[in-house]
């Protein structure tokens, strides 16, 4: 089939920049991605699930400029986090800035270096989940970053990590246009924690593809940066097997752009999926979330948990998903989507959807905008509570419950003062 | 202490007036209390005093000794040791009762240039003073007042005011929906705050929480005013005979 004539035009601009690398088996595997999204095109604004987020700034041949910005005033976010770091900057590696890559149960490989090497288990999985993560719900995107990252890294889990990998994104080019994919491979039973932080560019494409073994556990806290232009397009695709858990929370304090999807499923019996967000916009800020979680196995759980605090005319969207397979019995599927809107100007779009084909499930939703609450706030302000205080008190009430998603304690507190220093930053 | 001159107020949003020229002087160590029929003004007083959203004051003044009361924000006045307990006091969910306890009082230290307490001192205190208001470490682990049952929400206005220890304290209908045991325990805990220095306007329908604690002054209020004050012995009145006698006496 092909593309209609301004489809085709697009891809043909967006590629023309791009250098394509058909080396060995990872070549192989780019070549099917790239078929993949030439069947498809880029993204456009009529497409049923770009209605709410214009791609068009994602999908330019050049990246819009973006300013990198400098958090000075505040220490890098998982700083106290005993961790093993892997910096990429502006999308290129940074091996003098990052950590040895030992660690005691886990493979850690380049994707850069991978082409070259025989890494068998990696074979089977790049670019497998997004493929299958192409239906029915098409994301371009994605197939762009399988087909044209120029990084990456490729994680084996064996056992349980004594520590977790920090993946550090740094923007210093006005300029950049990153294009990232990795690939984590936890064997049964093995254990790790991702973490994630920074803007990685000016604009950022990324893909994320996790395979979770049988019992096995994998928890993914990030922070998508500070800076006020940068726009991204991020994909999180899991598999997660029998008895196993999997828990994403992401943090999202401004940028101009941001489009999170999480494409889930549950193929194991007793699986757990847990996805969470809390984004905070002053201005010129559109957030998306978009959500997709497929129950195959029986008694499998999924809570999708996202909070948006808007103010000044910031926009937040959530498209979450559940569908619920023949034959996924005793499921347990939870979704909400709140937003706390700090003014008149702002906007908060939802689109809950559930499709089940299975006779006896649980399956809740719901999605509410509201402001904060004034007898709430005068009640504390009655108390000696001076008023932003007050409002911070309760905006951090109101992301409670997606910051509760995080088990680490000491990560959760983390993100908590994060959020805290934000609302200080934009209390008025 | 607390000073009030022909005080008047109107709904914002209406053209509804509520209170049409109050007067009220309460002095130090004093307890007074306010009785009247629904729809008197009782509530919008306490309101207005707290700094609450929604009333518009048209005329007269009320002063916190001799600080003008009505320019200050709520929190402002709190900070001056004025403290509202609440008829229905507010669910907060997410906020935990023992942070905003300690919020509340840092917040209220630091206004007034005192040092803030420390996480140890803090914790020793409100475990002395909930333990006296029999409120356990779990009521005080949960969100303010969420899941609290009538009483429980009583008490822990009373352990605010407790841990805040406010000058000039006002109840408002603290004894609605509490059983005897629940009355007498919290009237326990507003007579272990009485003191020289420390006030009481308690605004009450009953005279049974008046039995417990015993006031100083009793003002009937009456279509937005005060119609008639005087000791404990009017309490007994209104419970014997109603306000209807009072009402007619006031209107020849």
């Amino acid at each position: 089939m092909n593309l209609p004539k301004a489809k085709q035009d697009a891809l043909t601009a967006r590629l023309a920049g791009l250098s394509f690398d058909a080396r060995g088996w990872l070549g192989a595997a780019r070549s099917e991605a790239l078929a993949r999204l030439g069947a498809m095109g880029l993204p456009g604004k009529r497409d049923e699930y770009w209605r709410y987020t214009d791609p068009t700034s994602l999908t330019t041949p050049e990246a819009p400029p973006a300013a990198a910005f400098d958090a000075g005033d505040e220490t890098p976010v998982f700083d106290g986090i005993d961790r093993v770091k892997l910096v990429f900057t502006d999308g290129v590696f940074d091996a003098d800035a990052s950590d040895d890559l030992t660690l005691a149960g886990v493979e850690i490989e380049r994707l850069a270096e991978a082409g070259a090497a025989d890494i068998h288990w990696a074979q089977g999985l790049y670019g497998a989940l997004e493929a299958r993560g192409q239906t029915p719900v098409q994301r371009p995107l994605a197939a762009l970053a399988s087909a044209f990252a120029s990084d990456g890294v490729l994680i084996r889990v064996t056992g349980r990590a004594a520590k977790p990998v920090s993946l550090i994104y740094r923007h210093v080019s006005e300029t950049s246009d990153a294009i990232l994919h990795h690939c984590v491979k936890l064997e049964p039973g093995a254990e790790l924690t991702l973490l994630e932080n920074g803007p990685a560019a000016a604009r950022f494409t990324k893909v994320l593809e996790v395979e979770v073994g049988t019992g096995a556990r994998f928890h993914h806290i990030r922070a998508q940066g500070r800076d006020h232009a940068r726009r991204a397009a991020t994909h999180v695709f899991a598999r997660i097997g029998a008895g196993a858990l999997f828990k994403s929370f992401t943090l999202t304090a401004n940028g101009r752009l941001t489009r999170n999807d999480a494409v889930l499923e549950l193929v194991g019996d007793d699986a757990v999926a847990h996805v969470a967000g809390a984004s905070m916009g002053d201005g010129d800020f559109h957030h998306d979330d978009t959500v997709f979680i497929t129950h195959e196995g029986e008694r499998c759980e999924s809570r999708q948990v996202f909070k948006k605090v808007l103010k000044n005319g910031a926009v937040g969207v959530f498209q979450g998903k559940i569908l619920v397979k023949p034959g996924a019995q005793k499921t347990d599927g939870y979704q909400i989507s709140q937003s706390l809107l700090l003014d008149g100007d702002s906007q908060f779009l939802a689109k809950p959807e559930l499709e089940i084909y299975a006779d006896d499930v649980k399956c809740s939703h719901g999605s509410t905008s509201g402001a904060i609450d004034d007898t709430a706030l005068y009640y504390l302000r009655s108390r000696g509570v001076p008023l932003r205080q007050a409002q911070s008190l309760l905006v951090l009430a109101f992301l409670a419950e997606a910051i509760g998603e995080i088990e680490d304690e000491a990560i959760a507190e983390d993100i908590r003062s994060r959020l805290e220093g934000w609302l200080h930053r934009h209390a008025h | 202490m607390l000073e009030i001159n022909n005080l008047h107020v109107k709904l914002e949003d209406e053209d509804k007036v509520i209170l049409r020229g109050v007067d009220l002087k309460i002095g130090a160590g004093e307890v007074h209390a306010i009785m009247g029929p629904n729809g008197s003004g009782k509530s919008t007083l306490s309101y207005v005093l707290s700094g609450r959203d929604g009333y518009e004051v048209t005329e007269g003044s009320a002063t916190l000794e001799g600080q003008e009361l009505l320019e200050m924000e709520p929190e402002e006045r709190a900070a001056a040791g004025l403290f509202l307990a609440f008829q229905y006091p507010v669910e907060i969910p997410g906020v935990g009762n023992m942070t905003f306890l300690r919020t509340a009082l840092n917040a209220q230290r630091k206004t007034r240039g005192e040092e803030e307490l420390s996480a140890g001192d803090f914790l020793k205190l409100v475990r002395a003073k909930a333990k006296t208001l029999k409120i356990d470490a779990e009521m005080l682990k949960r969100p303010v007042n969420v899941g609290f049952s009538g009483g429980e929400k009583k008490r822990n206005e009373i352990l605010q005011m407790a841990m805040l220890e406010p000058k000039m304290c006002i109840l408002d209908e603290t004894d609605s929906g509490l059983d005897v045991d629940a009355m007498k325990l919290v009237a326990d805990g507003v007579n272990a705050l009485r003191d020289a220095g420390r006030s009481f306007l308690v605004i009450t329908h009953y005279q049974r929480l008046l039995d417990h604690i015993k006031p100083d002054v009793v003002h009937i209020m009456a279509a937005g005013r005060i119609i008639k004050s005087g000791g404990p012995e009017l309490a007994l009145e209104v419970e014997n005979n109603g306000y209807a006698d009072l009402l007619a006496e006031v209107a020849q």
